[in-house]
C-alpha cells in the first residue's frame, strides 16, 4: 500500500506545485495587467492616500488647493482657499467623481506619479518620508481674480471675466459666475458629495460648474468689431478711411431684414475711427462684405479664432466665424452677430492682441510645475499663438487709437482719472426672438495704453441687472475696469 | 536492534527500531515558538500599518494564541508524545496567520462602517473562541481515541452519521439551513455549524474501515475485464452507493466545492486501497461525464465557468466574476513582495475572511508570502503523508493518506478557485478562513493525523496486545518491506 501512498504524495506534490505556478502567473506576468485596470480601485486609493501637491497662485504662493489630514482611510482631504472664486481654474478633486481644471490637467504631477517625480519618490522610500505630489504654480494673480469675481457676484451676474498678461499670455484671471464649491465635490463622506453633485449638475440649475470662460461660446457683437478693424487696416484702410453713416441698411440678399445702428441713430463720424469709437454696425457690416470671407477668415485666424486644440492646459471650446457664405452673412458676422462665437478667453485675446502689437500670445495657466521641495521641474516659456500676427505693430497703434476713442464714449463706472485704457464693448444679441432677448454685455480692454499689463474681457449674460436695456458699456465696462484697476494698482 | 527477540510475538512491530526513539517534543516546541514568533511580528506589523494604537485586544490575541498551543503542546506530549513535530507548528502558524488577516480585515471592516454608519460586530474574537473550542475538542479526540485502529469499530456508525449530518441540510427548511444562499448549514438560534465539514471526517473513517476490510476482495473476487480486475458490486456497493449519495446531497445543496472535494478524496483512498490506478481513470471519467451533465443542467454552473473563463468579461453581470476579478486584482496589486500587512486593500474583495482569504494573503504578503503558505500547507500534508506510510497497520495508512490528501485537495479547490486555476467553488482554506466548523472538524482532523504519526513513530510497546480485529491479509504488504536481513527474527516470517 505504500507505492500508491507514495503516488498520491507526489500527486498532492504536483497540485500545490500547480498552484504555485498558477499564483506566479497572475501575482507577477499578468500582475501589471491587474493593477492597472481601471476597475480595480486600490492604485486610485493609494493615490487617494498620498499627501496631493498644493496648486499655487501669486508672488506670495498663495495655496489655492491644498491638504488637510483627515481621519478616515485616505489620509487626506483636498480643501480649497476661496473655492468658488477659483474653481473655474483649479476645478475639483473628487473621489467619486474625478477632476477636472488644473487638477486633472496635471493630476500626475499633483498625485505623484509623474514621471520626473519618480527619482524623489524613490528617495523617500529610502528615507521614510511619505511619498507627496508636486505642486503646480499659477499665473493667476489672487487680487486681479479676487476684484472680478466680486464685482461680478456683487450684482449677481452670469458670465465670465478673463484677465491676461498681453506680453506674455499669462492667465491673470479666470472667472466664471455662478460658481461652485469644490470643497463640496472633494468631501470623504459619499452621500453629501453625492447630493452636492446632484445640486450642481442639475439640468435646469445655473451650470455653476461650467467654466464659461473657456467651455462656453457666445456671439461677441460689437467686440468683434476690433476683428473687422484690423482686417480693413491690413488691407489697406486707415482711421480716416471713410465709411458710411446709415442709420440702417437693409441686408443684401434679404426683403425686410434691416440691420441698425444702436438706438437707430446715424453714426455721429463717418471715419473709420468714428465707426468703431461709436460702434456703428452699419459701418462695419459694409467694411465686412467689402473685405470678403477670406481676409476676415483670415485676420480672425491669426487672433487664434477657429483654433481647434487650444489647451491652457484646460481645454479651449473652439472659436469660430461660421460659413460666411453669403452677403448677408458676411453683413451680421462684421457685427459679431449671426454665427460667429467667440469664448471670452478669445475675446480677451482680442485686446491682448492689439496690446502686444499685433502679436496674440498663447494663453497659459501654469507658471510652473514643482516638486515636492518646490524646486521647478518644469517652467511654461511665453509663445506665440499663431504664426502671423493679426495686425502689424503700426495697425495695432491705429486700432488702439480707436480703442482709446471707443472708451471715451463708454459710459459705465471706475473710470480713474490718469488711467488710460484702450477698450471695445458689445452688446450681442442672441436667442430665438433676438429682439426680446436680453442682450449679452460685453467689454474687451486693455491698460495702460502706453504700457500693456492687462487685457480683458468681460461678459454679463443676458443683460445682467438691465434687461432688454442692457449694453456692454453700462453692465461690463465697470467689472473690466475694476478688474484692470486690481492689476495695475490702486484699484 | 537491541532486543529483536522482545518483537517476537508481534510481527508489525518488528520493523521499527526497537531502541528508544527521540520525540522530538523540544523540536515540537522551539517550531511552536518560532510560529508564535511569526504571529506576534504579523499582529505588531497590521497594527503599525493601520496606524492603530498598540490595544490591549493585541495583547489579548498573543496571550490567548500563546496558551492554546501551549495547551495542545503539553497535550501531545502527555497523549501522543511520539507524534510528528512538525504538524503542529505548522497549524499553529496557519491558523495564526487566518486570525491577524481577520483581525486586519475586522480593522477595515470597522471603518468601512464607521463611515456608512452602519453597525459592526468584529470576527477575530468569535474566530480565537472558536479556536479554544476547537482545541478542547482536539482534546477529546486526542484522548478518547488512544488508538486510531479503535475507530474501525465505529467505521459503518460513523458513516452513517456522516451521510444523515450531510444531507440534513438538504431536508431541512430553509429558515434552519440557510446562510448567504448556501443551504449547508444548521441553525441552532445564535450559532450554527456545516455540518458537511465533519461528515467529511466521519466518511472518511468509513471509507478507509470499509476499503480495508475489502481490500483483497476488489482484487480477487471480481472478473476480469480488459484485463482489469473488477471487484464484485456487492463488495464495491457500500463505498459507491455511500460517495453517491453524497455527491447527491451536495448536488442537491448547491455545494459543488465540497463536491468536488469528496470527489477527489474517495477518489483517492479507492486507489490507495485497491493499487489500481483504473479507478482514478474511471472517477475521472465519470466526473468529466457529470461535469458536462451538471453543466448543461444548471445555470449557476455554466455561470461559475463563464465565471472562470474570463472574470473580467462577466464583472458586472449579477453573480458575475466580480469576486474572483476583485481577488484578482488584489493578488496584481500585491505582486511579489506584496503591500506589506495592513497597508492593502483586502476588504474590497467580497467574503474576504472565509473564500478569499487567501487572496487577502496574497495581496499582503506578495507571491512570496503566498507560496511560503502554500508550502506550508504542502509540509503539512507531506509530515502526514509520510506518517501514512510510516504506520503499521492498513486502516491507519489508509485514513492518514486519506487525510493528507483532504488538506491538500481543499487547498487546491479554494486556491485553485481564488487564483483562476479553476472554477470557482467555495470551500474554506483549511485553519485560515474565519469560521467555527472548519476550524473545529480541522482539529480534528489534525488529531487523528497526529494519532496516526504518534503511532508510526513509537516504539515497539511489548506489553500491548496485538488487535484481533485486523485481518491478517492487510497486514502482508507492510511488512513485506523495509526489513534488514539481520533482522530476521522468529516473528518476521509471518504473512511472507
Amino acid at each position: 500500500m505504500n507505492t500508491p501512498l507514495r503516488k498520491v504524495g507526489v500527486a498532492m506534490l504536483a497540485m500545490v506545485a500547480l498552484l504555485l505556478v498558477n499564483t506566479t502567473y497572475v501575482q507577477f506576468v499578468k500582475a501589471d495587467d491587474y493593477r492597472t485596470d481601471g476597475r480595480n480601485q486600490r492604485v486610485l486609493l493609494e493615490e487617494y492616500s498620498r499627501q496631493r501637491g498644493q496648486i499655487v497662485a501669486g508672488e506670495n504662493g498663495q495655496v489655492l488647493a491644498g491638504v488637510e489630514p483627515s481621519n478616515d482611510k485616505y489620509e487626506f482631504t483636498r480643501t480649497y482657499l476661496n473655492g468658488p472664486v477659483y474653481a473655474p481654474v483649479t476645478g475639483y478633486y473628487s473621489i467619486i467623481y474625478g477632476a477636472t481644471g488644473i487638477e486633472l490637467a496635471h493630476d500626475e504631477v499633483l498625485n505623484g506619479s509623474d514621471p520626473r517625480l519618480l527619482v524623489r519618490r524613490l528617495s523617500d522610500m529610502v528615507t521614510g518620508r511619505d511619498p507627496r505630489g508636486g505642486n503646480v504654480q499659477l499665473t493667476v494673480r489672487p487680487s486681479v481674480q479676487e476684484t472680478a469675481y466680486k464685482a461680478m457676484t456683487d450684482k449677481g451676474f452670469h458670465g465670465s471675466v478673463v484677465a491676461l498678461d498681453p506680453k506674455t499670455g499669462d492667465i491673470l484671471a479666470m472667472v466664471s459666475t455662478p460658481s461652485y464649491d469644490p470643497n463640496r465635490l472633494a468631501a470623504h463622506n459619499g452621500e453629501k458629495v453625492r447630493s452636492a453633485w446632484a445640486e450642481l449638475t442639475d439640468k435646469n440649475g445655473d451650470k455653476p460648474m461650467l467654466n464659461r470662460a473657456i467651455r462656453e461660446t457666445y456671439p461677441p457683437g460689437s467686440t468683434f468689431k476690433l476683428v473687422t478693424a484690423a482686417a480693413a487696416l491690413e488691407n489697406g484702410a486707415g482711421p480716416d478711411t471713410p465709411v458710411t453713416r446709415a442709420a440702417n441698411v437693409q441686408v443684401p440678399g434679404t426683403s425686410n431684414t434691416d440691420l441698425e445702428n444702436f438706438a437707430r441713430q446715424p453714426c455721429p463720424g463717418g471715419t473709420l475711427k468714428d465707426a468703431l469709437a461709436f460702434s456703428c454696425n452699419t459701418a462695419f457690416a459694409e467694411l465686412a462684405d467689402q473685405l470678403g470671407a477670406e481676409k476676415l477668415r483670415e485676420t480672425a485666424a491669426n487672433f487664434g479664432i477657429g483654433q481647434q486644440d487650444l489647451s491652457v492646459p484646460m481645454p479651449v471650446a473652439p472659436s469660430g466665424l461660421g460659413d460666411l457664405a453669403s452677403t448677408a452673412e458676411l453683413y451680421q458676422s462684421g457685427i459679431g452677430q449671426r454665427d460667429v462665437r467667440l469664448t471670452p478667453l478669445q475675446d480677451a485675446l482680442l485686446s491682448a492682441t492689439v496690446a502686444n502689437g499685433g502679436v496674440t500670445m498663447k494663453p497659459q495657466l501654469v507658471k510652473a510645475l514643482l516638486a515636492p521641495d518646490l524646486t521647478p521641474m518644469e517652467e511654461f516659456t511665453p509663445e506665440e499663438l499663431t504664426g502671423d500676427p493679426a495686425l502689424s505693430a503700426a495697425n495695432a497703434e491705429v486700432l488702439k487709437d480707436m480703442m482709446l476713442a471707443s472708451e471715451d464714449n463708454t459710459k459705465g463706472g471706475g473710470k480713474r482719472p490718469g488711467l488710460k485704457i484702450a477698450s471695445k464693448t458689445g452688446t450681442a444679441e442672441h436667442g430665438v426672438n433676438e429682439k426680446q432677448t436680453p442682450p449679452h454685455a460685453w467689454y474687451t480692454a486693455f491698460a495702460p495704453a502706453d504700457d500693456p499689463q492687462i487685457a480683458v474681457a468681460v461678459i454679463v449674460e443676458s443683460g445682467g441687472d438691465r434687461g432688454l436695456a442692457a449694453t456692454g458699456g453700462s453692465v461690463a465696462a465697470s467689472i473690466g475696469r475694476a478688474t484692470i484697476n486690481a492689476a495695475v494698482g490702486g484699484g | 536492534m537491541s532486543q529483536p527477540a522482545a518483537d517476537s510475538q508481534l510481527g508489525q512491530f518488528s520493523t521499527n527500531p526497537p531502541r528508544e526513539l527521540p520525540t522530538r517534543r523540544g523540536t515540537e516546541l522551539a517550531l511552536l515558538a518560532f510560529a508564535a514568533f511569526i504571529v506576534t511580528c504579523a499582529f505588531v506589523l497590521v497594527e503599525a500599518n493601520q496606524e492603530q494604537e498598540l490595544t490591549w485586544s493585541i495583547f489579548w490575541y498573543g496571550v490567548a494564541y500563546l496558551g492554546i498551543f501551549s495547551v495542545a503542546h503539553l497535550a501531545v506530549r502527555r497523549w501522543a508524545p511520539y507524534a510528528d513535530p512538525l504538524i503542529l507548528p505548522c497549524v499553529a502558524l496557519l491558523n495564526g496567520m487566518g486570525l491577524v488577516m481577520i483581525y486586519r480585515i475586522d480593522l477595515a471592516l470597522a471603518e468601512k462602517a464607521q463611515q456608512t454608519g452602519d453597525s459592526f460586530t468584529p470576527d477575530a474574537p468569535k474566530q480565537v473562541l472558536w479556536t479554544v473550542i476547537s482545541l478542547a475538542l482536539f482534546l477529546a479526540v486526542l484522548i478518547l481515541i488512544s488508538d486510531h485502529r479503535t475507530l474501525t469499530r465505529y467505521a459503518y456508525t460513523l458513516g452513517l452519521v456522516g451521510i444523515i449530518a450531510l444531507s440534513l441540510p438538504a431536508v431541512l427548511p430553509r429558515s434552519l439551513s440557510e446562510v448567504n444562499g448556501a443551504k449547508v448549514w444548521l441553525k441552532f438560534g445564535f450559532f450554527s455549524i456545516q455540518p458537511g465539514e465533519f461528515a467529511k471526517i466521519a466518511l472518511m473513517i468509513f471509507f478507509a474501515s470499509f476499503l480495508v476490510s475489502k481490500r483483497d476482495l476488489f482484487t480477487v473476487a471480481g472478473k476480469r475485464v480488459l484485463g482489469v480486475e473488477l471487484p464484485r458490486a456487492r463488495d464495491l456497493g457500500p463505498i459507491l452507493i455511500a460517495a453517491m449519495a453524497c455527491l447527491g446531497i451536495l448536488v442537491f445543496e448547491k455545494d459543488l466545492g465540497t463536491a468536488l472535494l469528496f470527489f477527489g478524496i474517495v477518489l483517492v483512498m479507492l486507489y490507495v486501497a485497491t493499487e489500481r490506478i483504473i479507478w482514478v481513470v474511471v472517477g475521472l471519467g465519470m466526473f468529466a461525464v457529470g461535469g458536462i451533465i451538471a453543466y448543461n443542467l444548471f445555470g449557476h454552473v455554466q455561470q461559475r465557468v463563464a465565471n472562470w473563463i474570463d472574470p473580467l468579461a462577466t464583472y458586472d453581470d449579477p453573480g458575475g466574476g466580480y469576486q474572483i476579478a476583485q481577488g484578482l486584482f488584489g493578488l496584481g496589486t500585491g505582486g511579489m513582495a506584496g503591500t506589506g500587512l495592513g497597508s492593502g486593500r483586502p476588504e474590497m474583495v467580497p467574503a474576504a475572511n472565509t473564500d478569499f482569504i487567501t487572496a487577502a494573503l496574497g495581496e499582503e504578503l506578495g507571491l512570496i508570502g503566498l507560496s511560503a503558505i502554500l508550502l506550508l500547507y504542502l509540509l503539512l500534508a507531506m509530515r502526514g503523508m509520510r506518517s501514512a506510510l510510516a504506520v503499521r497497520d492498513t486502516f491507519g495508512k489508509l485514513l492518514g493518506g486519506g487525510l493528507s490528501f483532504a488538506i491538500v485537495m481543499q487547498l487546491f479547490v479554494i486556491v485553485g478557485g481564488v487564483t483562476k486555476l479553476i472554477p470557482m467553488t467555495g470551500v474554506t482554506t483549511p485553519f485560515l478562513s474565519r469560521g467555527g466548523s472548519s476550524l473545529l472538524a480541522n482539529y480534528i482532523l489534525i488529531a487523528l493525523l497526529l494519532r496516526i504519526s504518534d503511532a508510526a513513530r513509537r516504539p515497539a510497546a511489548p506489553s500491548k496486545p496485538r488487535p484481533q480485529q485486523q485481518a491478517p491479509l492487510a497486514e502482508a504488504h507492510t511488512v513485506m518491506v523495509q526489513r534488514p536481513d539481520n533482522m530476521g527474527g522468529p516473528g518476521g516470517g509471518r504473512g511472507q
